[in-house]
């Protein structure tokens, strides 16, 4: 124990030395907080539109302003034909296209179905269904408003009134949805990198070989390598939580010490992962290229930016050891739903596993021998 | 006489695949003794300085470090042994007193010990003042006396030496040297690797590798005698050509 409070002193000692660290630690983790989660959003705003009204009605100016009047659409005036529309489509001056018939409200009067027909800039293809979706619910509520003006005493109304009520974030606020996860990405990033570079360091300078030669176990030395950084990522998620609360105004529903016991857990295993990298690589280099590699994918297949449901069946099974989809699963749970244990005790086991199984394939790796 | 014996290696091999970088050695290293472990770049010396003090096993054979056999007891030999690495593997962005302490702490030293340690080894190299200065501002030549006197601190029966004395300026080598034979006094076993044959003369045994074999081993007075030359240099020359 004496000699890994040793160890602990030497570590911190050069952590806090060295200049260009404490930048790393914690003022980029803020920048990466408040800039990604502004702009990390799925919410399409500011769909451009184009009008072709082949009809000018009461009727078709009435649906062009309901599309004008709402907050998702820029109305970018009228076409007169539907090429010309397609044109400034090509151009990317608009996303999507709304063309009304010609007899449009004639045929609405006379009970026939009248046609309008939605053009949508495909190319990003979860926006663009995104953006239909938005068209097509205007365009329902228009409708439904038709029925109810036209028959205001016959109450056909619609038989199934679905009134949809959002739970846990009821502005359907992405930011709020974005930020525990982010949160959890920025101490991943900051908790593996630095283990890892800090270990093979002492590989490139050569230190690691006196070190060798002294009687320090290898649980000690890794012990040593992974307390700092174990502590200054939950330092970090501490800051975290403080930007999340005054700048975002986003509170912790659930209970603080169990986000941080999970959080412990998690480090562990994320740590361990970023030193077992260092144990098998000579150089910084080397370990800097691995622990992207692992990264990258653990944070494209974690559900921070699509839904894990929604990945095929082989992907969400490759989940089960990303230890990222874990803990942003638990975060989000406690931070928004406030969630308990018992919520989540199967994921928060898988951590544990995993964080006892990394740590002990770490430590096994870990070779005092050249 | 046995008893007298820090360091007994017998039949020693050590392969990498095919290579045989250390082929057959056999040779033991008296208490006290300042043993020469010379040998042209290439010859396995370091090899074989990484099997005695436990950073690699041997292939076969057997060897025997300050009682302790380097295949079983990797660990207790560690802590009666000292090493200084060819390469600086001190911590240069620590201070000479925070190094001192890091090394004392990990060897099981008491705070009362490393602090009193410390205060007599930087008082012997007349560094005192600079206690608090980092590693990386101080000179090569200090740095090095400073790499020895950490691999000293915990006393241990046996210091290895791999060529401490590289790019050293010759005040400093031989101030150097003044520190090994005053440690050697004290009773402790130095094994030492250079390729400056002046030192191979402060040595009272040396050997001298090529191939992964040991070629010659004797006093050096007695070596230049057998090879009918006047210096050790020649004497290293005659072993290195007759190989080639």
């Amino acid at each position: 124990m004496r000699i890994i409070l040793y160890i602990l002193q030497k570590e911190f000692i050069q952590v806090f030395r060295d200049k260009t660290m404490l930048p790393i630690i914690f003022v980029i983790p803020i920048f990466q907080l408040l800039i990604l989660s502004y702009t990390a959003t799925f919410e399409i705003k500011n769909v451009n539109l184009a009008v072709v009204d082949h009809d000018k009605s009461v009727m078709s100016s009435k649906i062009i302003s309901k599309f004008s009047g709402s907050a998702f659409f820029n109305f970018k005036g009228n076409a007169t034909t539907y090429d010309e529309a397609v044109l400034s489509l090509k151009r990317s001056e608009i996303d999507q296209i709304l063309v009304i018939e010609q007899n449009f409200e004639k045929n609405l009067r006379s009970g026939q179905s009248p046609h309008i027909q939605i053009a949508t800039n495909a190319i990003n293809g979860s926006a663009a269904s995104l953006m239909s979706a938005y068209a097509s619910s205007i365009i329902a509520d228009f409708n439904r408003e038709i029925i109810v003006d036209e028959n205001p005493t016959a109450n056909v109304g619609l038989p199934i009134n679905a009134q949809p009520t959002f739970w846990y974030n009821p502005e359907l606020n992405y930011i709020t949805y974005m930020v525990p996860g982010i949160l959890v990405l920025l101490v991943t990033v900051i908790g593996m990198f630095l283990s890892g570079m800090n270990l093979v360091k002492e590989k490139e300078m050569g230190t690691i070989e006196q070190i060798n030669v002294t009687p320090i176990k290898k649980y000690q030395f890794i012990t040593g390598k992974l307390v700092p950084f174990w502590i200054i990522a939950n330092v970090d998620l501490a800051i975290g939580l403080l930007i999340a609360y005054f700048v975002f105004s986003i509170p912790v529903v659930g209970s603080l010490p169990l986000l941080f016991g999970v959080s412990s857990v998690y480090l562990v295993a994320v740590l361990s992962l970023g030193l077992l990298v260092s144990t098998m690589t000579n150089t910084m280099q080397q370990s800097m290229f691995i622990s992207w590699f692992l990264l990258v994918i653990f944070i494209m297949m974690s559900g921070l930016f699509t839904p894990v449901e929604s990945m095929p069946q082989w992907a969400q099974n490759i989940n089960y050891i990303n230890p990222v989809a874990y803990f942003i699963k638990i975060n989000r749970m406690i931070m928004l739903k406030g969630s308990g244990f018992a919520d989540f005790h199967k994921e928060f086991y898988m951590l544990l596993v995993y964080a006892v199984s990394v740590l002990s394939f770490a430590i096994m790796r870990y070779r005092k021998r050249v | 006489m046995e008893e007298n014996n820090i360091i007994v290696v017998e039949g020693l091999y050590k392969k990498f695949g095919s290579f045989v970088a250390n082929d057959n050695l056999n040779f033991t290293v008296r208490k006290g003794e300042i043993f020469g472990f010379l040998g042209a770049n290439g010859a396995g010396k370091t090899t074989a300085i990484k099997i005695l003090s436990g950073l690699s096993k041997p292939t076969s054979g057997k060897v025997i470090v300050a009682g302790c056999n380097v295949k079983h007891e990797a660990n207790k030999l560690k802590k009666n042994i000292g090493y200084m690495s060819q390469r600086f593997s001190l911590y240069d962005d620590m201070t000479v007193k925070e190094n001192f302490r890091f090394y004392g702490g990990i060897y099981g030293l008491s705070a009362k010990e490393i602090k009193l340690k410390t205060d007599h080894l930087l008082r012997k190299l007349d560094m005192v003042e600079n206690k608090d200065v980092l590693l990386k501002k101080l000179p090569l030549g200090w740095k090095q006396k400073l790499a020895f006197s950490v691999a000293v601190m915990h006393d241990p029966a046996v210091v290895f030496l791999d060529e401490p004395t590289g790019g050293v300026d010759p005040i400093t080598r031989r101030q150097f040297w003044e520190m090994i034979y005053e440690k050697s006094l004290e009773g402790t076993t130095i094994f030492v690797t250079t390729h400056y044959m002046d030192e191979a003369e402060y040595c009272e045994r040396v050997s001298i590798m090529a191939e992964g074999k040991i070629e010659a081993l004797d006093t050096p007075a007695n070596l230049k005698k057998q090879f009918k030359v006047e210096t050790m240099d020649d004497v290293f020359v005659k072993i290195a050509r007759k190989e080639s």
